[in-house]
């Protein structure tokens, strides 16, 4: 009793265990780093410096390009090589500066700012702005724009997602064990601009002891407080964190804002301490390989546009050929078809399976069993929105709330018939919202 | 070697229940039924048991062989329906007309409209159904301990009386699978327990027949005339093994609770009012054919959706 949840939701394997015991270790680049001009929601950044430039450690490649975009920061010095398209985790060819590193990680100086709380609102936006900070659980969404709400006064409460319900990932928990001051500051930084939130901590319950040692750091913090949650998938859904944490729901077509809440993934919060307190932008962030395929999993603070590759070979290459490689977690994450992939913002993780479950079963014919209903955190029917979506009727896909599908994939992941179904769901999705946009 | 590299769309793990596991587990929750049945009527239950799984499986065999499918026989839902089938047969049934009901279960119900999931009536009942309606003489023809007796729900519509602590137990006449209720709720049991159904169908079914029967039964609140109901005929068995079968039932959350309300009233008007002391079979039947249009009443709100949104909305469009 007493554990925060949301109805629905799936129990996979989590695999936490072989990568979350070991302390963060930091990698240094060599050679050659990408960085590919879209790394968050929005407008693409266009590139600020021309082939043969050198460039510093912390210096901006590439300026945002609008409100809702954010600027690029090169984490290494070198020389600039080229700006050509490169592929990227998702398998798109996206528009990248190629940077040579030379080794030496000089640094262009920052300004820090110990005393946080001179500064004004104004201030704190445009440092985050400036500092190229975005949604790093994965979604890239630009976090200034989300710390603009149209009503600042409506919002009552600050949520740090905590959960990574993400089985295998562990760079959240390893961040929140080894720095939780950067947390609990970044935290007490965003409710320096919503004078009337509550700051809340939504730990799944599969992290005992962060949860104790957040309590303990928050405990002369009136206005923050841990909530412990239920482990299961998928807890740190945005919808499903604000019902788990305050009740109240939100769908599609409203913000977290409509129900008074700004949600942030840990690392996020971290960027935000890192750019107003150190006055650094977005360079690193914690990345964890890991997989049965793995030498030695674990996380690494990384330079942000080092190649899967390269931490791979740090992590001590494979133990066992991998049949599968994907760039986040097993529910969410890109099944990558070449390891030479550069880390963006928002790049989690490397799991390498050994075995693809996937492609090991066939799927069969749909049995009506109703798993997909109990799994869906949307209380969606996927297995007739799948239906739907193969005969391409539009109509009864929006009928049956098709469009709130938030695509975590616990259908998939329960069907006994190993339909599909997030596949065909997803599809249809893109298809219905890409016609909507037409009219 | 990356291009030995496996690739699909996310997610990239599966739960490890697949089709025919839960189809074992199906068969394993009705081994106590099944083992009651051939110890209460001996071993030609056994040998009618064996007739229809064996038609059954053979049935859609040869079917997709025919029509060039892959075959399915390895998820074991026609071992499932053979045996329900079976379950649902006076153990005294010639053989060939088991064969009979068995090859109609699969290749008319089942196969014709195009196989597992497709089926829009549950294949055993309607294998069942085929047979009453064929053969009434043989298929109501109930035999116990080498006496032919009329079933207990045949005697209560008469207005005698019967046992109940045998119909419990399952010591009377009856088809060979649903005349001990205890046996039944141990295989409702493990169904629960393993997660394959929930108490959803069964109980809004049970409760609403309770319902009916106490304001139409003519006995008001009499708690032996309502224990016998449940414990005589086809209730239990259908109400834990038919009624909750997947295929033939709505998916949508109120269109279970819909469902089972339909199975409750349709079988007490049948039993009650009907001529024939039974009424499951025809009532889940019957409910069968209704789910489309409960599953289009019933599609649940999604996550987020407020109830007072959609009125608005039309509003909006007048």
């Amino acid at each position: 009793m007493g554990l925060r949840t949301f109805k629905g939701g799936v129990h996979p394997y989590d695999g936490k265990e072989i990568s979350k015991e070991k302390p963060t270790k930091e990698l240094k680049p060599q050679g050659e780093m990408v960085f590919p001009l879209s790394q968050h929601i929005g407008a693409p950044a266009t590139a600020c410096v021309s082939v043969g430039d050198t460039v510093l450690r912390g210096q901006k490649i590439a300026e945002a390009g609008g409100f809702v975009s954010a600027p690029i920061f090169s984490s290494v010095s070198g020389t600039v090589k080229a700006i050509e398209p490169r592929r990227v985790a998702t398998g798109d060819l996206v528009n990248s500066i190629i940077i040579e590193s030379d080794g030496q990680f000089i640094e262009k100086g920052f300004e820090g700012c110990e005393d946080y709380t001179n500064l004004s609102n104004d201030d704190i936006i445009k440092k985050i702005q400036e500092a190229g900070v975005v949604g790093m659980g994965g979604a890239g969404f630009p976090t200034h724009v989300k710390l603009s709400p149209n009503n600042p006064e409506k919002i009552e409460f600050i949520i740090a997602n905590c959960a990574e319900c993400e089985p295998y990932l562990t760079s959240d928990y390893r961040s929140m064990v080894e720095e939780p001051e950067k947390l609990i500051t970044g935290m007490k930084i965003i409710l320096q601009l919503f004078p009337k939130a509550k700051g809340l901590l939504g730990v799944e319950d599969n992290k005992a002891d962060v949860i104790a040692s957040l309590q303990q750091l928050t405990e002369k913090e009136p206005r923050i407080t841990v909530v412990p949650l239920m482990t299961k998938y998928p807890q740190g859904g945005e919808r499903q964190l604000i019902r788990a944490c305050t009740g109240r729901e939100i769908n599609s077509k409203m913000l977290p804002a409509d129900a008074g809440c700004i949600v942030d993934n840990v690392a996020t919060i971290n960027a935000i301490y890192t750019a107003i307190v150190e006055g650094k932008p977005v360079m690193d962030r914690i990345f964890t390989v890991t997989g049965d395929a793995v030498m030695e999993p674990r996380n690494y603070r990384i330079c942000i546009g080092t190649s899967c590759k390269e931490i791979l070979e740090a992590a001590g290459g494979y133990v066992r050929e991998p049949e599968k490689l994907i760039s986040g977690g097993p529910m969410m994450g890109f099944a990558l078809m070449d390891v030479d992939v550069p880390t963006t913002k928002t790049s989690g993780a490397l799991l390498c399976l050994s075995h693809d479950e996937v492609a090991s079963y066939e799927s069969t014919a749909c049995i009506n069993c109703g798993r997909c209903v109990e799994a869906c955190p949307e209380k969606l029917v996927p297995s007739r929105l799948s239906k739907f979506s193969d005969y391409g009727d539009k109509e009864q896909f929006e009928t049956w709330y098709g469009l709130e599908c938030i695509e975590c994939g616990s259908c998939s992941f329960a069907c006994p018939a190993r339909k599909p179904l997030a596949q065909s769901i997803k599809t249809m999705k893109k298809i219905v919202l890409a016609d909507k946009r037409k009219k | 070697m990356s291009d030995l590299l496996k690739v699909s769309s996310s997610p990239h793990v599966r739960a490890k229940d697949d089709t025919t596991r839960i189809m074992l587990y199906v068969i394993l929750a009705l081994m106590p039924t099944t083992i009651f049945g051939v110890f209460n009527f001996g071993l030609r239950a056994l040998i009618l048991v064996a007739v229809c799984i064996v038609t059954c499986v053979i049935s859609e065999f040869l079917f997709e062989k025919a029509v060039g499918k892959k075959s399915t026989v390895g998820d074991l839902s026609a071992v499932v329906t053979g045996l329900l089938l079976a379950l649902n047969l006076p153990f005294t049934l010639p053989y060939w007309q088991a064969v009979l009901g068995s090859i109609f279960a699969i290749v008319i119900v089942k196969m014709l409209f195009g196989g597992l999931g497709q089926n829009f009536m549950n294949p055993a009942l309607g294998g069942r159904v085929f047979l009453v309606i064929s053969f009434a003489a043989t298929m109501t023809h109930f035999e116990f301990d080498g006496v032919a007796e009329a079933t207990p729900l045949a005697v209560l519509k008469s207005g005698e009386a019967v046992n109940t602590l045998d119909m419990l137990i399952g010591r009377t006449g009856g088809t060979i699978g649903e005349t001990s209720a205890i046996c039944i709720l141990i295989g409702a049991i493990i169904l629960i327990l393993l997660g394959v159904i929930d108490l959803t169908i069964p109980g809004f079914y049970i409760c609403s027949f309770i319902a009916f029967l106490v304001l139409f039964g003519g006995h008001g609140w009499d708690s032996t005339f309502i224990v016998a109901h449940l414990c005589g005929g086809g209730l239990m068995l259908g109400a834990f093994f038919m009624a909750t079968d997947y295929v033939t039932s709505p998916i949508t959350p109120m269109g279970k609770v819909l469902f089972g309300i339909c199975l409750g009233v349709l079988t007490g008007v049948f039993r009650i009012f009907g001529n024939s002391a039974e009424g499951v079979s025809f009532a889940i039947i019957f409910s069968n054919l209704l789910v489309p249009l409960i599953e289009k009443v019933t599609v649940p709100r999604a996550f987020g959706i407020t109830r007072t949104k959609k009125p608005k909305e039309v509003k909006a469009n007048e």
